[in-house]
């Protein structure tokens, strides 16, 4: 398969003006990525699934990265080609923040494959898929309000049975602790 | 042990019941006899979770043997089970039903919490969506530690039921739920909340110890 730069070079000249960057994995697995606008997102997606060199024909996972700092949601697509044996492609797509501009085009329509992925998405990091055919939670239930993979997330408090804690579980268990005696109290008890 | 030992007809100690026995002569109680055949034919509810339910599956074919004890007779439905097997995390979304399930069977019916998960969450503990042990919502006769136990302990745990059943009065305080009038086999289902099962336990249920702590 054609180097990455050559692809986003390729990209830049079938979708002039559109920002799209290159966003570097420095670790060893040097996977890097494509960072897509999310208006031109679903064309470009098209693009790399119908261009007869790329043949990107099978979107493997999808998932969700919380930027707590940055302020953004990121959503991560690996994409392999079964006609053609290559791959991965990376292409991220960025939420504008995390409170209200959450909504993100999906990509369902060019990959079937990302319809429960993107549901997980949605329920455990809140980006909402704009032409999504069935957008529900997944795993956890209807009623639930939280999104829990988000960094801010805040677990519910049911640290009260905790024999042997340790660690960051003990300093949440102390908050259950009964009252200490006193040995006043204790010396008059038999 | 004390507690589980077979009750004895009133007026003879266990010798001389041995003895008579060896004689031919059957001298036995309503309660023995009653417990003895309650306690050799538990029916399991055929109900897996996870990972401890293929051990739970090992015990129940030929090389372990669960038909030794009367208990091979797996039951697909609630209403003709005896013994409800926790065999696995139980998560919250499937706790309600779980409890369903337990309301649905009659008495007398006893409850096994198979595993670390079904005992207290088990390496899921801090999870935000594994409930930390079955017996928040549940009355639980016997706990069988291991991730998973193996057929063997799931025996283990059979037998000191089996025993646990043995020893139950038929009259009295002591004696079991169903044979109490006002006892109920109704236990309270919870209800999916916005941000945790509501309630997240059953206090007429869950009673930790408490534990005080020096520091």
């Amino acid at each position: 398969m054609e180097p990455l730069e050559q692809l986003h070079a390729r990209l830049l000249s079938a979708f002039p003006g559109a920002e799209i960057s290159i966003v570097n994995n420095p670790g060893p697995a040097a996977q890097h990525s494509l960072l897509l606008p999310a208006a031109l997102a679903r064309e470009i997606a098209f693009f790399l699934r119908d261009d007869p060199a790329l043949r990107l024909d099978y979107c493997s996972n999808v998932t969700g990265i919380d930027w707590l700092k940055a302020g953004h949601i990121e959503v991560v697509y690996h994409l392999y080609s079964m006609a053609l044996k290559h791959g991965p492609v990376i292409i991220r797509l960025r939420t504008a923040n995390r409170t209200d501009a959450v909504t993100l085009p999906s990509l369902t329509p060019v990959w079937r494959a990302c319809e429960f992925q993107e549901r997980e998405v949605f329920d455990l990091y809140g980006v909402v898929f704009d032409g999504h055919p069935d957008l529900r939670r997944i795993l956890m239930w209807d009623e639930f309000k939280d999104h829990p993979m988000r960094k801010d997330y805040i677990e519910p408090d049911d640290y009260e049975w905790e024999p042997t804690p340790h660690g960051a579980i003990h300093d949440k268990a102390k908050a259950h602790y009964p009252a200490a005696v006193t040995p006043a109290e204790g010396a008059a008890k038999p | 042990m004390s507690d589980f030992a077979t009750s004895l007809p009133a007026g003879i100690s266990e010798v001389d019941r041995t003895e008579l026995r060896r004689q031919g002569i059957l001298l036995t109680s309503l309660e023995e006899f009653y417990n003895w055949g309650r306690s050799n034919s538990v029916w399991p509810l055929q109900f897996g979770l996870a990972c401890c339910a293929i051990e739970m599956i090992a015990t129940s074919m030929a090389r372990y043997d669960i038909a030794r004890f009367g208990s091979e007779v797996f039951r697909p439905s609630p209403r003709q089970a005896d013994l409800l097997i926790v065999s696995g995390t139980v998560t919250k979304k499937m706790a309600p039903q779980v409890v369903r399930l337990w309301n649905q069977m009659p008495e007398p019916k006893y409850c096994i919490a198979m595993g670390a998960c079904a005992i207290s969450g088990g390496p899921f503990k801090q999870g935000y969506n594994v409930l930390k042990g079955i017996d928040r919502f549940i009355p639980v006769d016997i706990y069988i530690p291991g991730c998973p136990p193996r057929p063997e302990a799931l025996l283990h745990g059979l037998m000191a039921l089996q025993e646990k059943i043995r020893g139950q009065k038929l009259t009295g305080p002591a004696a079991p739920r169903h044979l109490q009038p006002d006892a109920t086999c109704d236990y309270s289902i919870p209800e999916f909340g916005a941000h945790d099962l509501e309630p997240t336990k059953n206090p007429t249920v869950f009673q930790p110890p408490v534990i005080v702590r020096k520091e």
